[in-house]
């Protein structure tokens, strides 16, 4: 299983950096600046892969067209009652082709830690590194298709706190995902739709690491996002995202969120949204504020 | 064949225009199919609104420091009457296409990606300010947007 992964990891970098140089002679001409049309780089990702808050969608990150560079940086914050989640991170899109992102995570456990008995304000954190390209489609201008853009996607996750992860029966504190997404603008009726598949063994999202005393399997997660635009500067939708379930001592549930993206500027956009992640770590009913801010080039 | 040669000799141009190559006119050569019924036009204020849309649409792509070289030297006065027409056989407004075909109209101007989204910027802009509704924008565009292929050459 170990082998298989490292090949399909190899594989899917193998062909993001096959993309990358051979990008190379079209490079030859002169990189242009911007050109993708408002909200349709998506935004930030709490893993820092574009998307939508909590799905990965198939758009590639940053205002660049097939003809430059572009990228995105974000700051978020997830507030709920018992914890925090805040993310930072950002993205590189190339030729609107190939994405590279990376995101740090904080959790913090706050009172909850001493219940847990971690501790009071026990923090767990983890950095993704994330590689995404685009194999097929634009989901933007293939108006006259059904066929959605399609991108593959990997992503790397490495969590701190191992003696933690494995005291509560976690296997790993790292893990990879592979991600096969679907990303569709569907004009005439002002809808953005996405679907996604992540293949992970992820608890949390990875913050209490990867396989379980009940599971160690990879299991295919499903992310869903289904928004309308109300303006060419705001998009309000809703997001589910399933999760393994891998640990004993805690049932881990799916998100689900409903959010606002509102690109007021060029290059800022804030995302905010009412987000509910179920039980985490035993303490039920987290549901709060997802507030995200973004830049973009 | 006789038929042809004479329909293409027989091709004026239209005042204040320059002269061009004759070509075979089709509707076709507008490059999506018209809406049917009249739900269209009615939100793009009939042929007057997509005539003030079309003329807003030219003075704001001269004047747009990311496109506007593209326009020096071309027909301002032909792309006015052609996009006009174009819209409004689209929209089903009832007007015949008269122009060369999306991918021969744009021959050699070296678009890019970057240049339809200006545009498309700029005609939702157009649209905006003819109080058009958003979702009925977006309905038109849905019908623009594929031809990005067609004009995009680099």
């Amino acid at each position: 299983m170990r082998v298989f992964v490292k090949c399909l990891t190899a594989a899917v970098l193998g062909l993001v950096l096959a993309s990358l140089l051979g990008a190379q002679p079209a490079q030859a001409r002169e990189l242009r600046q911007g050109g993708k049309l408002l909200l349709t780089g998506g935004v930030s990702t709490v893993e820092g892969a574009a998307g939508g808050g909590l799905a990965t969608w198939a758009l590639i990150a940053g205002n660049e067209t097939d003809a430059g560079i572009g990228g995105s940086a974000h700051a978020t914050l997830v507030a709920l009652p018992d914890f925090d989640l805040k993310s930072i991170g950002g993205a590189i899109g190339f030729h609107n082709r190939i994405e590279l992102s990376y995101a740090h995570q904080r959790f913090d456990t706050r009172q909850a830690g001493a219940a847990l008995g971690l501790g009071r304000n026990f923090t767990f954190g983890q950095d993704v590194f994330g590689a995404k390209l685009r194999v097929i489609g634009d989901a933007v201008y293939d108006q006259d298709r059904i066929l959605p853009q399609i991108a593959i996607g990997v992503q790397y996750h490495r969590a701190e706190k191992a003696p933690v992860i494995a005291a509560v029966g976690g296997r790993h504190a790292q893990g990879t995902d592979f991600l096969v997404s679907a990303t569709k603008v569907v004009l005439a009726r002002s809808l953005v739709l996405d679907a996604t598949l992540r293949f992970t063994k992820a608890n949390q999202f990875g913050l209490l690491g990867f396989g379980g005393d009940k599971s160690n399997a990879y299991h295919a997660a499903f992310e869903g996002s289904a928004g309308l635009l109300v303006s060419p500067r705001l998009l309000l939708g809703a997001e589910i995202r399933t999760k393994p379930d891998n640990l004993g001592f805690a049932r881990e549930q799916k998100a689900v969120d409903a959010f606002a993206a509102w690109q007021f500027q060029r290059h800022l956009a804030v995302t905010a949204a009412y987000v509910d992640l179920g039980s985490i770590a035993t303490v039920k009913r987290q549901r709060g504020a997802f507030l995200s801010l973004q830049a973009s080039f | 064949m006789l038929l042809l040669a004479l329909a293409l000799a027989l091709q004026t141009t239209p005042p204040g225009e320059d002269a061009v190559d004759p070509y075979l006119q089709s509707n076709a050569n507008a490059g999506a199919t018209p809406f049917t019924g009249t739900a269209m036009l009615a939100a793009f204020h009939g042929r007057a609104g997509i005539d003030r849309i079309a003329d807003d649409l030219v003075t704001r792509i001269v004047a747009d420091p990311r496109i506007a070289d593209i326009f020096k030297g071309q027909d301002e006065v032909r792309l006015r009457r052609l996009l006009k027409e174009q819209f409004c056989y689209i929209l089903n407004g009832g007007c015949a296409y008269s122009g060369r075909t999306m991918r021969e109209g744009h021959r050699n101007l070296g678009l890019q990606t970057a240049d339809v989204g200006a545009l498309i910027e700029d005609l939702q802009a157009a649209m905006r300010t003819e109080r058009v509704a958003f979702h009925a924008q977006n309905r038109f565009l849905a019908k623009l947007a594929p031809m990005k292929r067609a004009v995009v050459e680099r």
